[in-house]
């Protein structure tokens, strides 16, 4: 009934021409367009500038202005700074800050849609309530979590680790709940079911058939924690202590607060900060389009 | 039968190892912040021999809430989400539905540069705004120097907006992509019907579009106020670079002090607790007064 009806009316309007849309008018184009023109330019305004700095030299950061090159640009020698400092720790930083990110998004995503998967398509008892303690996680801060996790984790011997950052980052509430309305929406019964009959086995269904037809919600899944396990500042902040174990994060703060003693780290915070953004930008750019946020979105019509 | 044991057992599977690191990771540091908020540990005697671990009650948050910096950050964190939420949940909204209008220019282009920002962690984030709210460094300032505006963003009057600007930039496009897409869901007939009965682009705006995304504006609200509690990385960066920021500027960094500057895990959890409560009370109550103007939204 509602498919005939609607598409008799898509069929009504491809026989008469559509209602035009008003042509709009040339001072609503102006305002809209302007608008964000001076958007784009205020989000693009530190990225801008960061990138200028970066190619001063650390007298010309203040000596000049700000959103024009110096007459002697040196980028190369900063960028070499950078990495060359302490025996190259900023390299490992961002190898570590890959390995966090990269190791925890992967856990958390085989965790998370395994969950949810699991919670859409069996019944069983207090399934609501288990779901409902999941989606609580949801509301609560991260500061609640991490502070006494420390105290958890340090008597056996896991703090100022690698796993202590890894392992609390594989839990991610909001990924069992992407996936539960994922998988809710676009796995059909009637597939599992015809599979079933075939005779796989369930853990086959999802590992063949189930995840397959998720694999959107799996891409943002992934891409989601990835970005909040790179971002993160307070966990590692509570758990590490060796700078060889640092994320990027947590080592540019470490420079930053040198700045007063040595203000020669001002230039290595900037072409730092200038390198590190600069590469989950382009990694946030380049994968934009299968970053599906209308399943987010979505989630909240369930 | 032997097909339902099979489905359980695969259940199990599927279901267990996260909340097995759920409840490791997730509820237990939870239950035992809670539990230790409740207990003190007090130096023996005469100070010799191990501490002592005894019940107190609601001592700790009797401590908390009678001390005046922790009492003045938490004020201070519900000033910065006055500023905060509203700011954000408007920007995000309103470019939305300028993306979203047919007049938009560029619209990829502009998703893209809106977007960046989530890109860059809070702390980088923090490290760039400073630079940029600093006269000797700061482009802007120098600019408005020029023309006789002697602005200082992180004087007393200005630094909650100065930390509110942070926020904004960084999460204002990705809570954007989530309207824009709950956007791209309402079907176009329904402007076109809007157009017949004649109405136009505001018209449609505040009709059709606003009511429909409704859900998703709660959404973006909740999380909005969730992430405003959590303030921490920003001041923390920041305070090297103004005097406005103490070292308990928010309750955060106060329970983060009190845990490794002052020694005391007990208080600190009992503040963490009562942020984590603010939080809830701040969503639940937010939820309840949309729940209540209208359609049920969730």
């Amino acid at each position: 009934m509602v498919n005939t009806t609607l598409s008799r009316s898509r069929s009504r309007t491809r026989t008469r021409p559509r209602t035009p849309a008003p042509r709009p008018g040339l001072g609503a184009r102006i305002v809209v367009n302007g608008v964000l023109g001076l958007t784009a330019v205020y989000f693009l305004l530190p990225l801008v500038w960061v990138l200028i700095a970066s190619t001063k030299s650390p007298g010309e950061l203040f000596g000049t202005f700000g959103l024009w090159f110096s007459d002697s640009p040196q980028a190369l020698a900063n960028i070499v700074a950078v990495f060359t400092q302490d025996d190259g720790l900023f390299g490992r930083w961002i190898a570590n800050s890959l390995l966090y990110a990269g190791v925890g998004a992967l856990g958390a995503t085989v965790l998370s849609v395994a969950c949810g998967y699991g919670l859409a398509k069996y019944v069983f008892r207090g399934r609501e309530a288990l779901f409902s303690l999941i989606l609580g996680g949801v509301l609560v801060p991260a500061t609640i979590v991490a502070l006494p996790l420390y105290f958890l984790l340090n008597p056996l011997g896991v703090t100022g680790t690698v796993w202590s950052v890894l392992l609390p980052s594989m839990v991610s509430p909001f990924g069992v709940y992407l996936a539960r309305i994922h998988a809710s929406s676009s796995v059909a019964d009637e597939v599992l079911e015809a599979a079933r009959i075939d005779g796989a086995n369930d853990l086959r269904i999802f590992g063949s058939i189930a995840t397959r037809m998720m694999t959107p919600a799996i891409v943002t899944i992934f891409l989601f924690q990835f970005v909040s396990i790179w971002n993160n500042y307070l966990l590692p902040l509570v758990m590490l202590n060796s700078t060889s174990t640092f994320p990027v994060t947590l080592g540019l703060t470490l420079w930053n607060s040198q700045t007063q003693r040595d203000p020669a780290f001002y230039q290595l915070v900037i072409t730092g900060s200038a390198v590190s953004a600069l590469l989950l930008v382009i990694l946030m750019v380049a994968l934009q389009r299968f970053w599906r946020a209308d399943l987010s979105a979505g989630a909240s019509k369930g | 039968m032997s097909s339902v044991r099979q489905s359980r057992s695969s259940a199990a599977v599927l279901i267990i190892p996260f909340m097995v690191m759920f409840g490791l990771f997730f509820v237990a540091p939870i239950i035992y912040a809670l539990v230790e908020s409740l207990f003190s540990v007090k130096a023996s005697g005469l100070g010799f021999g191990a501490p002592e671990r005894i019940f107190v009650a609601a001592d700790n948050y009797l401590a908390a809430l009678s001390s005046s910096s922790f009492v003045g950050s938490l004020l201070r964190l519900v000033a910065f989400a006055a500023i905060e939420v509203p700011l954000m949940v408007v920007t995000a909204a309103g470019l939305a539905l300028l993306i979203d209008s047919a007049h938009a220019r560029f619209p990829k282009f502009f998703k893209i540069v809106a977007f960046a920002p989530y890109g860059v962690p809070g702390v980088i984030a923090a490290i760039l705004w400073g630079f940029l709210y600093i006269p000797a460094t700061s482009p802007v300032l120098q600019v408005l120097e020029r023309f006789g505006l002697d602005l200082n963003p992180l004087s007393s009057g200005t630094v909650l907006f100065a930390i509110a600007n942070i926020a904004l930039w960084s999460f204002a496009g990705y809570n954007m992509f989530i309207l824009l897409a709950a956007l791209a869901a309402i079907p176009k007939e329904l402007y076109e019907a809007a157009r017949l009965d004649g109405s136009g682009e505001l018209a449609i705006v505040w009709h059709v579009k606003l009511p429909l995304l409704r859900p998703s504006i709660v959404l973006v609200t909740v999380f909005t106020i969730i992430g405003t509690l959590q303030l921490f990385v920003e001041p923390l960066i920041l305070r090297p670079l103004s005097t406005a920021i103490g070292s308990d500027f928010t309750p955060n960094l106060a329970a983060y002090n009190q845990t490794f500057g002052q020694g005391n895990p007990n208080l600190a959890a009992a503040m963490a607790v009562i942020v984590a409560l603010l939080g809830f009370l701040f969503s639940f109550g937010f939820l309840q007064l949309v729940n209540r103007k209208g359609k049920s939204a969730w």
